[in-house]
């Protein structure tokens, strides 16, 4: 009887993600509420994985080896398939990143299992999972309702919430002796300790208000007061002022922080669209009409120019 | 090489999205249709690969015959060949997957290209669906490729970087924005792409797995509030992210 749901776990470098806790929470939730026992299931070279039974699942599955260090479309799908294999699990799920939205749809073709990507409410009922999922870039909300056996679903990282719920960890880790490397990770570029938007709870944004590359030195300021990270209008990213990581929008990347400073951006549908759904939208434009100011919790009707100094000056205060 | 690339046909990013009364669809009437912006991505690639290397570059879609248009924009482009997918009945991700995967394995296309999301549903998944039932390799999320003969390196994008992937073809490629720029269709383009056949199929579908049940609006927002019109406005704002917000 498949009464298991099984939770993908993403470390890196060996560090257990946070959008993968909201996933267990979440997990730990349904499974309580409808009957189900849960499992928690990693990959890497070494991994710390107590940690999720602090979030309440005990029963946690790693799969080890040296070249489990990055993720490896190929090997995980291997593995994970192998793991699925024997009829216990009824659902799987993961948060939805890059590793999540690229591993499971490979396992859902290969067990012909429905999905669902990013959800932002999931139920469970006799027949299985229902879940809410913006579409549109968040314009509105298809509800669908997987058929297959077995079901997976991603979760849009940010929107449920981790709790702790200490369990003790029964740990199995499993040495695996030869990885299927037909996608092998070279190397990875770039990541210079730096939070990604789509990652990160507060996000200061800048458009093209901002006049120049030059000055968005005062939205970097502002997001490492705040441990935030810096975003984009695509006007932006198009002049080449910032990279197209940093883009926030329809095109761009989809973010719900807690709270989102739009700094000298007009608010076009289309970045509308990427952010709308964060929980705090604070917007500084000069222009009083600019449609922004129709999403925005709190506005400054104001120069960039004067504010974000004034701004960072008193937050620097509050912090020392 | 034959390349094949799939295109979807989407509504405009700035329509205006409405839920239909009865919750039971989206209203898009007035919508301008486009080609969907990441399949561009997926297009130009294949052309550039075609440049280079010679063959045939196919272009598919799955669904109504509105869709031949966003096929003849591809040929415009420059694309040689468009194939429409007609639907069955109800498709989910896994069933156009399906039926794609039966054309690209008909026309021997050993390399495919993707958007990396459709900006209509944005499930994202399609082109990894159909590496699996193609039994390929796949890079999702790609923003640099380079083949050789049979060996691929692309760079994915992950949050805060990007892995650089060794792989081989045969192979599925989703591109992200950045992969390249792509073309403008050229006039020349666009009138031999209105005189070219596209063909039509009939799509192999099981199943549903995925069932729509529903469509809702975003909860109206309620009207934000001005904190002010210059730096007065600073402390008071700094007092909504630490009192109320619990931010700072
Ligand atoms: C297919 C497609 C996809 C798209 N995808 C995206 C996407 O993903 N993300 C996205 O952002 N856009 C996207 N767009 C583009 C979008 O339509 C807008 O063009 C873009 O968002 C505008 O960027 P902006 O707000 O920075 O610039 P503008 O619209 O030019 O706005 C600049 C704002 O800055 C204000 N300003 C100027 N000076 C100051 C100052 N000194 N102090 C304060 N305020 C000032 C102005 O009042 C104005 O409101 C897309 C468009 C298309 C067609
Ligand atoms: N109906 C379709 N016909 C052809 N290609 C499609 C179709 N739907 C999706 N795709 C391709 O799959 C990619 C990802 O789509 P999706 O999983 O729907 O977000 C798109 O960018 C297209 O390249």
């Amino acid at each position: 009887m498949a009464n298991k749901i099984l939770v993908f776990v993403e470390q890196v470098e060996g560090k257990i993600k946070k959008s993968s806790l909201e996933v267990v929470s979440k997990a730990v939730s349904l499974a309580e509420a409808h009957g189900y026992s849960t499992e928690a299931v990693t990959c890497g070279k070494e991994v710390d994985a107590s940690v999720i039974a602090e979030y309440g699942i005990a029963s946690i599955c790693c799969y080890v080896n040296n070249n489990l260090v990055h993720y490896s479309g190929s090997a995980y799908r291997d593995i994970l398939l192998a793991h699925l294999d024997g009829g216990e699990f009824r659902f799987l799920f993961a948060a939805n990143t890059s590793q999540g939205r690229d591993l499971l749809p490979r396992l859902a073709a290969r067990t012909n299992s429905g999905m669902l990507t990013d959800c932002t409410t999931l139920e469970i009922d006799e027949q299985g999972l229902t879940g809410t999922r913006p579409i549109f870039a968040g314009k509105a909300f298809e509800k669908a309702k997987v058929v297959s056996p077995l079901q997976f679903a991603t979760l849009r990282p940010n929107v449920f919430e981790a709790l702790k719920k200490p369990v003790t960890p029964e740990l199995t880790i499993k040495n695996v002796d030869t990885i299927n490397e037909a996608e092998k990770v070279l190397e990875v570029k770039g990541s210079d300790g730096k939070i990604d938007v789509a990652e990160a709870n507060i996000i200061v944004s800048g458009g093209r208000g901002m006049k120049g590359p030059e000055h968005f030195t005062l939205l970097e300021e502002l997001a490492s007061h705040l441990g935030g990270a810096v975003g984009a209008s695509r006007a932006v990213v198009d002049a080449g002022w910032r990279p197209h990581s940093e883009q926030v929008g329809q095109t761009g990347k989809t973010v719900s922080p807690s709270l989102y400073i739009a700094c000298g951006i007009s608010g076009a549908i289309q970045h509308l669209a990427g952010m709308s759904s964060s929980r705090y939208i604070v917007a500084i434009n000069k222009d009083k009409d600019a449609p922004i100011f129709s999403v925005a919790h709190y506005g400054i009707v104001g120069d960039v120019f004067e504010i974000l100094p004034a701004l960072n000056e008193e937050i620097k205060k509050i912090k020392s | 090489m034959n390349i094949a690339v799939c295109v979807n046909h989407v509504p405009d990013t700035a329509a205006k999205v409405k839920v239909s009364e009865d919750h039971s669809g989206i209203d898009t009437a007035g919508a301008a249709w486009i080609l969907n912006p990441y399949d561009e991505f997926a297009i130009e690639e294949a052309l550039k690969i075609k440049e280079k290397t010679g063959g045939t570059v196919y272009v598919l879609s799955f669904g109504p015959a509105e869709n031949n248009e966003t096929i003849r924009k591809a040929l415009g482009m420059g694309a040689d060949e468009g194939i429409r997918i007609k639907p069955g009945t109800a498709a989910d991700s896994l069933n156009v997957a399906r039926a794609l995967a039966a054309q690209i394995t008909a026309l021997d296309c050993k390399l495919v290209f993707t958007g990396k999301q459709s900006v209509d549903y944005d499930n994202g998944i399609v082109g990894q669906l159909l590496a699996e039932l193609l039994g390929y390799n796949c890079v999702s999320v790609a923003v640099a490729l380079q083949i050789d003969g049979t060996s691929v390196v692309a760079e994915r994008e992950i949050e805060g970087g990007r892995e650089v992937i060794q792989t081989t073809l045969p192979a599925v490629i989703t591109a992200q924005k950045g992969l390249n720029e792509p073309r403008y269709a050229s006039l020349k383009g666009i009138m031999a792409a209105k005189k070219k056949v596209i063909q039509e199929v009939e799509a192999v579908t099981m199943d549903p797995v995925v069932v729509t049940q529903s469509f809702e609006s975003p909860a109206p927002k309620t009207a934000g509030k001005i904190l002010g019109t210059d730096v007065q406005a600073v402390p008071e704002l700094i007092k909504a992210i630490h009192e109320e917000m619990k931010l700072v």
